[in-house]
């Protein structure tokens, strides 16, 4: 199964941290990374620039708004995801739990949804209309 | 086979019901790999056995032959319905292929029950859902009945079932006992759920009675199913610590239903059996020397067991219980209990200073027991006004009948 792994952290914790806690916290949770690539866990994943940099688009009033900032103005705040495969949710669970960014903060485990069922049956939709 | 012969057959259905449904579901469950396939196959399955067995016997192993039957109603049933969807089809031709009878032994039904319990407790569920599915699928209690020791609506209940299984499915929760590194976590799991269960049982949170001795009874079922499938420690040291506290439930409360006190019970009522099966539970579980705080809780009520009066009670020794408890799990519920058992060492003004200390600090402001401990120690040291306004704080939060009754007696004896 795919889980996506989205990594929550606090940004006031990783800027009060030394330079050389940074590198060593980022070069574990690299390390690992790698370790999951080789066993063909590691599907895909991204870090994300901190919220600052954060627009949310909202549908108001029948249009879209532009705001500035992240979806949720909370401490902890979405820092990266990574694209998981892993037999279960235990599994899932045990790879996620030995990952060193667990300690930099929380983890969302979510299985991905399989859509295959409404794909064909939106493009059945779409092609019954376009007839 | 003449219908005056079918009578006895149909007996023999319902006892192996009683005794053998919880493992075949749990068998199926593996074989199907989806809960409600598994209850409407079992379903079938002795629905099949009032048929049969009236006319062709009771089989030799009755066990085996509704897991098989039931397997096979299931598969029936998804090729039936594949003749409309391509998936079941594939579904149903991969548990043929993938699965053996060879594994239907003993021992894999054993562990089947197992990660029946384990999955029911994965802590990827709500904690309120893995209470109701234990009950459910582990005792085979109906959603009805849960609902009603719980005092929720029965489609609330369901609702949960439902949502759980759901969530056991989609989110990949699989059907397996934890490996070996995973255990200790899990089975923590698996203990609150018991716990809960008991506590519900031991102390009704609200409603009519003290007790509710049908949810303990099923607590102490299942911490014996537990100890019987994996003999952990900690595992015997609940059911130790369930055995012994519910050995004083007919000595808790009078015939009109009230509330009676630890020192003022009958402890001639208290049941020997529990007590001594409790006691050698306790022994074992402290003798591994990898116990937690059930035991812990357990070696306390052991102490209470062994008193033959209140007064030869070791309280010093029950003070010393609570240090170690305190250190291994501490919360404010057990620094409460420590305060009575030093009050009970040293005299009610050592204990309410530790009380008052708890109470400061915010932890137990809501709830109603540090309230009336307080309100005891108060009226032992004779300081009536503020024993008078801890009762009234206490009344003020307890949802149950008895209790508030105990505590109103308390508060006109203290007018006079």
């Amino acid at each position: 199964m795919k889980y996506i792994c989205l990594g929550y952290i606090d940004p006031k914790k990783w800027e009060t941290m030394s330079e050389s806690e940074r590198n060593a916290f980022i070069d574990e949770c690299f390390a690992y990374d790698d370790v999951l690539r080789k066993n063909g866990h590691f599907v895909d994943g991204e870090a994300l620039q901190g919220p600052q940099n954060a627009t949310t688009l909202r549908f108001r009033n029948g249009k879209v708004s532009v705001t500035d900032g992240p979806y949720a103005e909370t401490k902890e705040q979405l820092g990266g995801i990574l694209i998981l495969e892993a037999k279960d949710l235990n599994h899932a669970i045990q790879l996620m739990s030995k990952h060193p960014g667990v300690r930099g903060g929380d983890f969302e485990i979510r299985p991905t949804e399989d859509l295959t069922q409404l794909v064909r049956e939106s493009s059945e939709r779409r092609r019954s209309i376009s007839k | 086979m003449r219908a005056d012969e079918a009578e006895p057959v149909r007996e023999m259905v319902d006892a192996v019901y009683r005794a053998e449904s919880r493992r075949v579901l749990a068998t199926l469950i593996r074989l199907l790999g989806d809960f409600d396939l598994a209850e409407e196959a079992l379903h079938d399955a002795f629905r099949a056995a009032l048929e049969q067995w009236p006319r062709d016997g009771v089989p030799a192993n009755p066990r085996a032959w509704l897991v098989s039957t039931g397997r096979f109603k299931a598969i029936d049933g998804m090729r039936r319905r594949a003749r409309f969807e391509t998936l079941d089809k594939d579904a149903a031709e991969m548990i043929v292929a993938s699965d053996d009878p060879a594994t239907w032994g003993s021992e894999d039904i054993q562990d089947d029950r197992l990660r029946l319990i384990f999955t029911c407790c994965h802590p990827a569920l709500p904690p309120d859902a893995q209470v109701a599915l234990t009950l459910r699928e582990v005792c085979g209690l109906t959603t009805e009945e849960i609902a009603r020791a719980f005092i929720t609506a029965p489609p609330t209940l369901a609702q949960r079932i439902v949502r759980a299984k759901v969530k056991i499915r989609d989110a990949g929760i699989p059907y397996e006992v934890p490996s070996q590194a995973d255990l200790p976590d899990r089975l923590e799991s698996v203990l609150r759920v018991i716990y809960l269960v008991f506590n519900e049982g031991y102390s009704a949170s609200s409603g009519a009675s003290v007790t509710r001795h049908d949810l303990s009874g099923e607590a102490i079922r299942l911490g014996r199913l537990l100890i019987e499938l994996l003999p952990e420690p900690e595992a015997m040291g609940l059911l130790a610590m369930m055995l012994l506290q519910e050995s004083r439930r007919v000595a808790r409360t009078s015939p009109a239903g009230d509330l009676i006190l630890l020192g003022d019970q009958d402890r001639s009522l208290w049941s020997r059996d529990q007590i001594i099966e409790g006691l050698a539970l306790v022994e074992r579980a402290l003798s591994s020397r990898r116990f937690g705080p059930y035991t812990l809780q357990a070696a306390i009520a052991a102490v209470h067991a062994e008193a033959t009066d209140a007064a030869a009670t070791d309280w010093s020794q029950i003070v010393g219980l609570y240090d170690v408890l305190e250190r291994a799990a501490p919360s404010p519920v057990v620094g409460l209990n420590r305060a009575v058992a030093v009050a009970m060492r040293d005299g009610p003004s050592a204990g309410l200073a530790l009380i008052d200390a708890i109470l400061a600090r915010g932890d137990l402001a809501d709830y109603h027991l540090a309230h009336s401990a307080r309100a005891d120690l108060c009226r032992r040291l004779g300081r009536r006004a503020e024993a008078r306004a801890s009762y009234e704080r206490a009344l003020a939060l307890t949802r149950q009948e008895p209790e508030r009754r105990f505590l109103e007696r308390r508060l006109a004896e203290l007018q006079i």
